[in-house]
């Protein structure tokens, strides 16, 4: 979230799109409906009518798959009839920017296509830069190659009637939603959304959210409260651990992940510290340096030195070019290339996409560690229906894990805001906190090394690796200290006045820009520098004080970066520095410095020709994006279909489907587009009584006795077509598996007509799985694709194709 | 007796997460039973010995062609004169003077279980088999006579349940009405000269439940 929980209180208009808040987020509902009372309006855009459209002011249907034709549309509104935020988009987008010659679209494929390797040359969609390096800009937004003409031209042909063609989405209902939200563009207004997997888990997952950056930009909703670009994330603390590197292409706080293109960390600096020739650009990033060097020294201690580079050549590298998302780990599992896997407080078995795949794999490996609190289909897989455990020859070990409330830590909630849990009891029986397991487990291996030695035991013997308590515990206080960060030398160093502060070695750094690339500090992660400082643990504070009135509450826990509230505040004011919306200032300049939220940046506002700076400190030349020339698929969003859909062509071009996709083609990799054995368009979802795969809850019996069982959601056309009543077990099958299910027959999901056609929608979530409870049904998983967005390579599994017959 | 306590349910609040039936159960410490999906989100099916509140799910197409979706969270209404009480003859079923809960003793085991459910126009007491004993919604008279608010209060996340002193119930309660008539014309406290659990409904409140205002 570039905003927070309770800042959603604040908005004028909250689109919730790509999510089911009220069910899958509930305590979000709490600041949507004080957003309501206060006047502001509920836009509920989902395929089938939920709890969340209920409570809409304004709900429209749309076919699972088509959100970048349902918000081209917008953006085509919003430019049409002159509703965005004029003096936002020319001061701070970069809608003045002059792109290159070479830049062009025709036909669905943005130039610099290579249609055998599936990819793009990026330098075709460069912009174009004076002799200084600075990007040429137009503010008068007429040259015909300025960002905004080109934005202006690539949704011309996203008509309401085209899109409704697309999307299923009456035309009525599109423009009411457009002309809701498109009124948050007036100078004061804000509109935020609130999206989740819906708007992820598609092969074109990334476009559809720059698709709402772009609307977020246009109408000025960035950076001030009751706006921004709200991912709710699904897990309790994903955003901590995405923060902490789980995924393979970064290392701690969003550094790039070093690969063997880059076996220097002089190279490694060089190639991936942005640079910006604009003296007005704060271009953050290029402190990364620092935070790389702060981090080595976090990892390897006293052992990273000057001469070894920190000790940067002993961090793993990827290949170059190498993706180990999770998509290819396990079809690099499936073909026998891994041979032991830690299923670590997760149920893959259960949650991945064509879960049959991720059965069949796990049996090709070695050995399976699963971490965890309870049995669940990942450990127990060699007894799932269907598998032969004589057959099997993979060895499972379980390693009982404390639940959440039973070990103290951190957890990062949606909105950044890291709060210190205690532990309210011990785990039961031998179970222990997953960070003695991963302690004791290290110091293990290094006893082996130093044993055995083993090949390549630098990073292993060298690793900085003293995080236990007098006990011998894994203390969580030691760790949170290494990774907000310390000073390793006594120093002098200046305030942003200029002023001398003094260090002495063994101080916890107070923010990152103390940070040093000369091996003077250690931080585990830069972002989270400020987090715990000589004046104690900022997670555990818990003061209510409302200074601003809008539920900042800044003296409650902390909040990276530097407990800023609401990110790119900077562009929630004007050029003086006073804020658009004066009744819900973020902040705002007064006698000289800065009042309210932490400012991103300590320089004053932009009417200071020298010392002002761009407030999207983040992007090197310091403006909110419309243009993206950094994706895998295109500088702007494009409509395309999901691999499996139910019309025969692309209505908006002759590109079907995303031409940068990775289409997997073993034994196990089916999918079937537009073919009459699987009619119905299909999407997954969960439900409040289940988390995740139900691996929780459904040992739960009051959780149980709610949500018993798993079902398919239809329209009473769809079952009339079919012969189902309401209630009846159908069986609901895909290229790649079928699951039974009680079918819920509802008025909450309508045919879409798409032109004269008209095709249907069934939906189910995917929170069961064999092993409990009884007759609760298999996981809805094996229905879905193993296809991904060209950038993430999240699954797409919120749209796909299936049948459904009586069970 | 005093004026008492009172819960306003507000249904245009409610988001159907089921938090308040489940605290229900938490508190009290009621069983789960085996349920089936019958083809709705509502389960358990009815209200039980093991179960004293239900979010009823309702839903259909408007006049206009829009689905609604309503959610109505039953329980207990807690009457200002309770039928069930015409069938106690001592202190089978009493009303606390203090708080005004309608609370169902051990003894009910020796009432006429027929005519004591007939006896309530929302169709709520329920018969324990194994013990004979009646049981429903207590008003969480163990919190609230220790300064807690009902467990299914305090877990509300859209505040759609609230809790207090009758008058500020009654008070909370009209101007919500005023508020909601301007966008819905049918918005109604349901029985609120009558009952201390007062349903705020936008619609028809049969559209909600058949005995949402009684039978």
């Amino acid at each position: 979230m570039t905003n927070h929980w309770v800042d959603l209180k604040n908005s004028d208009c909250i689109l919730i799109m790509g999510s089911n808040a009220a069910s899958n987020h509930p305590i979000s509902m709490r600041w949507v409906m004080k957003a309501k009372e206060n006047g502001g309006k509920l836009i509920s855009v989902d395929p089938r009518f939920t709890p969340t459209s209920a409570k809409a002011d304004v709900y429209a249907p749309l076919r699972s798959g088509t959100d970048i034709a349902f918000l081209g549309g917008m953006i085509k509104y919003i430019l049409d009839n002159n509703k965005y935020f004029k003096e936002y988009v020319v001061e701070y987008t970069d809608a003045p920017f002059i792109v290159g010659e070479k830049y062009d679209f025709s036909d669905g494929l943005f130039a610099g296509y290579n249609k055998e390797k599936r990819a793009y040359d990026k330098a075709f969609w460069a912009v174009k830069k004076d002799d200084k390096g600075v990007p040429e800009r137009d503010p008068s937004l007429q040259n015909p190659r300025c960002v905004f003409q080109l934005l202006k031209k690539h949704y011309e042909r996203y008509t309401p009637e085209k899109v409704s063609e697309i999307t299923g989405t009456p035309v009525p209902d599109l423009l009411k939603v457009y002309e809701t939200y498109a009124a948050t563009g007036e100078k004061g207004k804000a509109g935020t959304i609130m999206y989740a997997m819906g708007w992820t888990q598609h092969t074109v997952g990334v476009q559809n959210i720059r698709a709402m950056s772009i609307i977020q930009l246009l109408l000025g909703n960035i950076g001030v409260a009751g706006g921004g670009v709200n991912a709710l994330r699904g897990e309790s603390n994903v955003q901590g651990s995405t923060d902490a590197a789980l995924l393979f292409h970064i290392i701690p706080g969003y550094l790039p992940a070093p690969n063997e293109s880059l076996p220097t960390l002089a190279e490694y600096n060089k190639k991936l510290t942005p640079k910006s020739a604009d003296p007005r650009s704060a271009n953050w990033w290029q402190n990364r340096p620092k935070y790389v060097a702060s981090l080595l020294k976090a990892y390897f201690g006293d052992a990273a030195t000057p001469d070894n580079e920190f000790g940067y050549t002993w961090l793993p590298k990827l290949d170059a070019g190498q993706n180990c998302s999770w998509l290819n780990l396990f079809d690099a599992m499936y073909n026998g290339k891994i041979k032991g896997f830690f299923a670590w407080g997760q149920n893959p078995a259960c949650s991945s996409a064509n879960a049959n795949k991720v059965r069949a794999g796990l049996a090709k490996l070695d050995w399976l560690v699963n971490v965890n609190i309870f049995e669940n289909e990942t450990g127990s897989f060699w007894k799932a229906p269907g598998m032969d455990p004589k057959k099997i020859k993979t060895e499972v070990f379980m390693l009982p894990c404390a639940a959440s409330v039973e070990k103290e830590g951190s957890i990062t909630n949606s909105g950044r805001l890291a709060q210190w849990r205690y532990k309210a009891a011990n785990a039961p029986g031998k179970a222990k906190p997953d960070g003695d397991i991963m302690y004791e487990l290290m110091n293990k291996i290094r006893e082996l090394y130093k044993k055995d030695k083993g090949k390549f035991p630098e990073p292993i013997l060298n690793l900085k690796w003293d995080y236990a308590d007098d006990k011998g515990h894994f203390d969580a206080h030691k760790v949170a200290k290494q990774v907000n960060g310390y000073f390793l030398k006594d120093i002098t160093l200046k305030d942003p006045t200029g002023k001398d502060l003094n260090f002495k070695k063994g101080d916890l750094v107070p923010s990152f820009a103390f940070l040093q690339a000369d091996g003077s500090t250690s931080c585990g992660n830069w972002i989270y520098c400020n987090s715990y400082t000589n004046a104690g643990n900022m997670m555990a504070r818990r003061k209510k004080d409302d200074p601003t009135g809008l539920g900042l509450y800044p003296q409650w826990a902390w909040c990276w970066p530097v407990n800023r509230r609401i990110l790119y505040n900077r562009a929630s004011v004007d050029l003086n520095g006073q804020p658009w919306n004066p009744q819900k200032a973020v902040i705002k300049w007064v006698d000289g410095k800065w009042v309210g939220d932490v400012p991103d940046g300590p320089w004053p506002p932009m009417a200071d020709k020298e010392k002002g700076r761009y407030p999207f400190i983040m992007k090197p030349e310091g403006f909110g994006a419309s243009f993206g020339p950094g994706l895998n698929d295109g500088p702007f969003p494009e409509h395309y279909e999901p691999l499996e859909c139910p019309v025969p062509k692309n209505a908006m071009s002759a590109q079907f489907i995303n031409p940068t996709i990775k289409i997997f083609a073993g034994d196990m990799d089916k999918h079937l587009t537009c073919d009459p054995r699987y009619p119905f368009v299909a999407t997954t979802y969960r439900v409040t009584e289940h988390w995740q795969t139900g691996l929780m809850t459904r040992w739960q019996p009051w959780l149980v006795e709610a949500q018993p069982q798993n079902f398919v959601e239809m329209s009473e056309e769809l079952a009339k077509m079919r012969g189902i009543k309401n209630g009846e077990k159908v069986k609901v099958s895909s290229a790649r598996g079928e699951v039974v299910a009680v079918a819920i027959v509802t008025t909450r999901f309508r045919p879409f007509k798409l032109g004269e056609v008209t095709v249907h929608q069934v939906g189910l979530p995917w929170c069961f799985g064999w092993i409990a409870p009884k007759d609760g049904g298999e996981s809805s998983n094996l229905l879905t694709p193993n296809v991904g967005d060209p950038n993430t390579m999240i699954p797409e599994s919120k749209a796909f194709m299936v049948n459904v017959i009586k069970a | 007796m005093s004026e008492g306590y009172s819960i306003l349910m507000d249904t245009s609040k409610c988001t159907a997460c089921r938090g308040c039936q489940i605290a229900c159960k938490e508190w009290n410490q009621l069983p789960g039973v085996p349920t089936k999906n019958v083809g709705s989100y509502e389960n358990p099916q009815d209200l039980s010995a093991a179960t004293w509140k239900i979010l009823r799910f309702s839903e259909g197409k408007k006049p206009e062609g829009q689905p609604f979706w309503y959610f109505f969270s039953e329980q207990c209404r807690h009457c200002m004169n309770p039928g069930c009480m015409a069938e106690s003859e001592k202190d089978e079923i009493v009303q606390d003077e203090k708080t005004g809960a309608v609370l169902f003793t051990p003894k009910t085991k020796d009432l006429k279980y027929e005519a004591t459910r007939k006896g309530c126009p929302f169709d709520i007491p329920r018969k324990d088999e194994k013990t004979g004993v009646l049981m429903k919604c207590t008003m969480c008279f163990d919190r609230i006579t220790n300064n807690m608010e009902p467990a299914c209060v305090k877990t509300c996340p859209t505040d759609a349940l609230e809790f207090g002193p009758r008058e500020k119930i009654l008070d909370t309660a009209k101007k919500r009405v005023a508020e909601l008539k301007k966008t819905y014309p049918k918005a109604a406290a349901l029985n609120a000269d009558d009952v201390r659990v007062i349903y705020l409904v936008t619609d028809d409140p049969k559209t909600y439940w058949k005995f949402a205002a009684g039978k």
